[in-house]
């Protein structure tokens, strides 16, 4: 084993405190509906009112009695004012549906604005405020060039400290990918080279490859969801040697600017008998958080999960830069709300925030899919992917939990206001087995999934939200 | 300026004649023409560095500063400075951090935003210090992608001709 480089801390934090008493959970709640518009490079066509209101009336139609007069009010996302130029950009799409004078609020919280947006329409019905509550986000991203448009995202870095260095999101997930890799295929895998730089190019290309079978998944998905943005068959000679941006971060490995939006309805039970036959339940939310700068991630103890054990991360610096303990704590609390124990059996689907290859596989760790460390070799055995479809390469565990089944954010885009809410509608669409209906294409349907988990990210994993849907029918 | 501007029916097209002109015509597929013009948009801010400028006046004159909780029992030391600490909410006072360090993580980026494109590429580094709790984001010169490594001795070097940035401090492999 070669020596741990890391830092030793004089002081370490406490363990963070849980409450010991059970919070309400409040009253049921259920999603009836949702839509989405197709993501693209760019809908010049359509502004971000007239994008929100196709995905809404895409929601509504076939359901006669959900009329507008009839929902409370709405909750509202999108990540950038510089991306939109137009502040208050959600009281105009309030204005073009509609909806006035009924309660509204914007959210925005980075990366996982839409999944914010998706637990602030949850919280609304769960509180009793209101009995039906529209969830609406989008992004305009194509308004300026892709590079300005990095500039743009990179400002939800440290402005003092990290952004002057280089203003690049792709660089600091490169940073925490590097590390992943020395942590656990360096140090494990190939923990019998001794010679240092030789056994960590080694791992790196290793990682490499299995990042670029993360993307060869999303991207085959993909091609059987109309409404993903880059579908296409690739190799994982395809994936390494498309152009490095952020060593070893190629551009197939890294998600794209997107236009879109995407709606969801949510009700409470009795108000969501009325409009389906087959209601999703929302059956946990939860939300983590971790420092804004990596640099100032702690390195201490690995919150557990119940399926895990102290010992199994006993040499573990926690997160530090190589896992987001933002997701972990927000896996924690929707598992602990939804009753789950173990992820891994009791999850059937996981739609997840793949703005890079690298940062799925960290999150397969984080939500307990697999043990930290195991991410890679999760891959390799085929677990996340999908039955029935050939990828170029074996996966024997295939269907044993696949995610982004529907392309993630990699292949379908990510335009960011909206990508947490059409995690929802494809997760929705999933468990009312309806994804040949609206995808016109059953490939990815799953059969008879009862339980999925969306994951919405933020920042280098500055926040996370993960919320658990199930089937609410029988 | 004529009455109806040119028409392109790729984006891409669109968005470089926007460069030179101040209006397009896009079509798309279904024949819908949409009107994009160019809308500027520049400003200076009045940034203040507030509590964290004696970094960055430090690194002016060469010295590269952390920080250290006042609380005797806590003790936690930052490598990015912060002025009240992380762990137990107290009060930090200015030290100055080791001239050595390690890599702790590391990227070469070949693109970057806007602004730094041209300074492509350029390595990104994280950096351990001895003794202190919490890392440096930092750029990292004179070692190339294939030179690089996770626990490669590091040390500062300092711009002469500060800019008052955090660029004004970047590390070398060490000698």
């Amino acid at each position: 084993m070669p020596p741990r480089s890391r830092p030793k801390p004089r002081a370490r934090a406490p363990p963070p405190k849980r409450p010991s008493v059970s919070r309400s959970q409040g009253r049921k709640v259920y999603m009836v509906t949702g839509g989405v518009t197709k993501f693209a490079k760019a809908h010049p066509a359509m502004d971000f009112r007239l994008m929100v209101k196709r995905a809404y009336d895409y929601a509504l139609k076939g359901i006669p009695n959900l009329t507008a007069d009839r929902i409370d009010g709405t909750r509202i996302s999108y990540f950038s004012d510089h991306f939109a130029r137009q502040l208050k950009a959600a009281s105009m799409v309030q204005d073009y549906l509609g909806m006035n004078p009924k309660g509204s609020v914007r959210l925005e919280w980075g990366g996982a604005t839409g999944g914010e947006c998706f637990q602030a329409a949850y919280e609304a019905i769960a509180s009793g405020r209101m009995d039906i509550c529209l969830g609406a986000g989008f992004e305009t991203m194509s308004r300026v060039a892709t590079w300005k448009g990095n500039e743009f995202i990179a400002l939800a870095s440290d402005t003092n400290f990290d952004f002057p260095l280089g203003g690049f999101y792709t660089g600091y997930y490169a940073l925490m990918v590097v590390r992943h890799i020395y942590e656990y295929l360096r140090r494990r895998k190939f923990g019998h080279v001794t010679d240092e730089r030789e056994a960590q190019r080694l791992a790196i290309a290793e990682g490499s490859r299995i990042m670029s079978m993360v993307s060869v998944k999303n991207h085959l998905n993909a091609l059987h969801n109309p409404y993903a943005q880059y579908p296409k068959r690739l190799t994982v000679e395809d994936v390494l040697r498309s152009e490095m941006i952020s060593y070893p971060l190629t551009r197939e490995q890294i998600c794209t600017m997107s236009d879109g939006a995407a709606v969801v309805v949510l009700c409470s039970e009795e108000r969501a008998k009325e409009f389906t036959d087959r209601p999703v339940r929302v059956l946990g939310v939860g939300c983590g958080t971790d420092t804004m700068r990596l640099a100032d991630r702690p390195f201490g103890k690995v919150p557990l999960m119940p399926h895990e054990k102290a010992k199994d991360y006993e040499d573990l610096p926690y997160p530090g830069v190589h896992s987001f303990r933002a997701g972990r704590s927000a896996g924690i609390e929707a598992y602990r709300m939804a009753g789950i124990t173990d992820p891994n059996h009791e999850l059937d689907f996981i739609e997840l925030h793949d703005a890079y290859a690298s940062s799925e596989i960290q999150t397969y760790e984080d939500l307990g899919l697999c043990k930290y460390g195991e991410g890679y070799g999760f891959v390799e055995r085929g677990d996340p992917f999908l039955k029935g479809i050939d990828y170029g390469f074996p996966t024997p565990r295939a269907g044993a939990i696949p995610v982004n089944p529907s392309g993630g954010l990699i292949a379908c885009g990510h335009p960011v206001g909206a990508t947490g809410l059409m995690q929802a509608v494809f997760a929705f669409w999933q468990l009312q087995e309806t994804i040949p209906k609206h995808f016109g294409d059953p490939a990815l349907q799953l059969a008879h999934p009862q339980r999925g988990a969306i994951h919405s990210h933020a920042g280098t994993g500055s926040s996370v939200t993960v919320s658990i849907l199930e089937r609410g029918f029988r | 300026m004529t009455a109806r501007p040119p028409v392109f029916t790729k984006f891409r097209d669109a968005q470089a004649e926007l460069e030179r002109s101040g209006a397009v015509l896009f079509r798309d597929g279904d024949g819908v023409e949409s009107l994009i013009i160019k809308f500027p948009y520049a400003i200076n801010y009045i940034h203040s560095y507030a509590e964290d400028s004696p970094f960055f006046l430090g690194l002016a004159e060469g010295r590269l500063r952390g920080s250290k909780c006042r609380k005797p029992k806590c003790g936690f030391v930052f490598a990015t400075p912060r002025s009240h600490c992380m762990v137990c909410g107290a009060p930090t006072e200015w030290i100055d951090l080791p001239p050595n360090g390690r890599v702790h993580s590391w990227t070469t980026c070949h693109f970057g935003s806007e602004a730094f494109l041209k300074e492509t590429p350029y390595n990104l580094a994280m950096i351990e210090f001895d003794g202190v709790g919490s890392l440096l984001l930092a750029r990292l010169k004179d070692a190339s992608e294939s030179e690089l490594y996770v626990g490669m001795p590091v040390e500062a070097r300092f711009d002469p001709n500060p800019k008052y940035s955090i660029t004004d401090v970047w590390f070398v492999p060490s000698r």
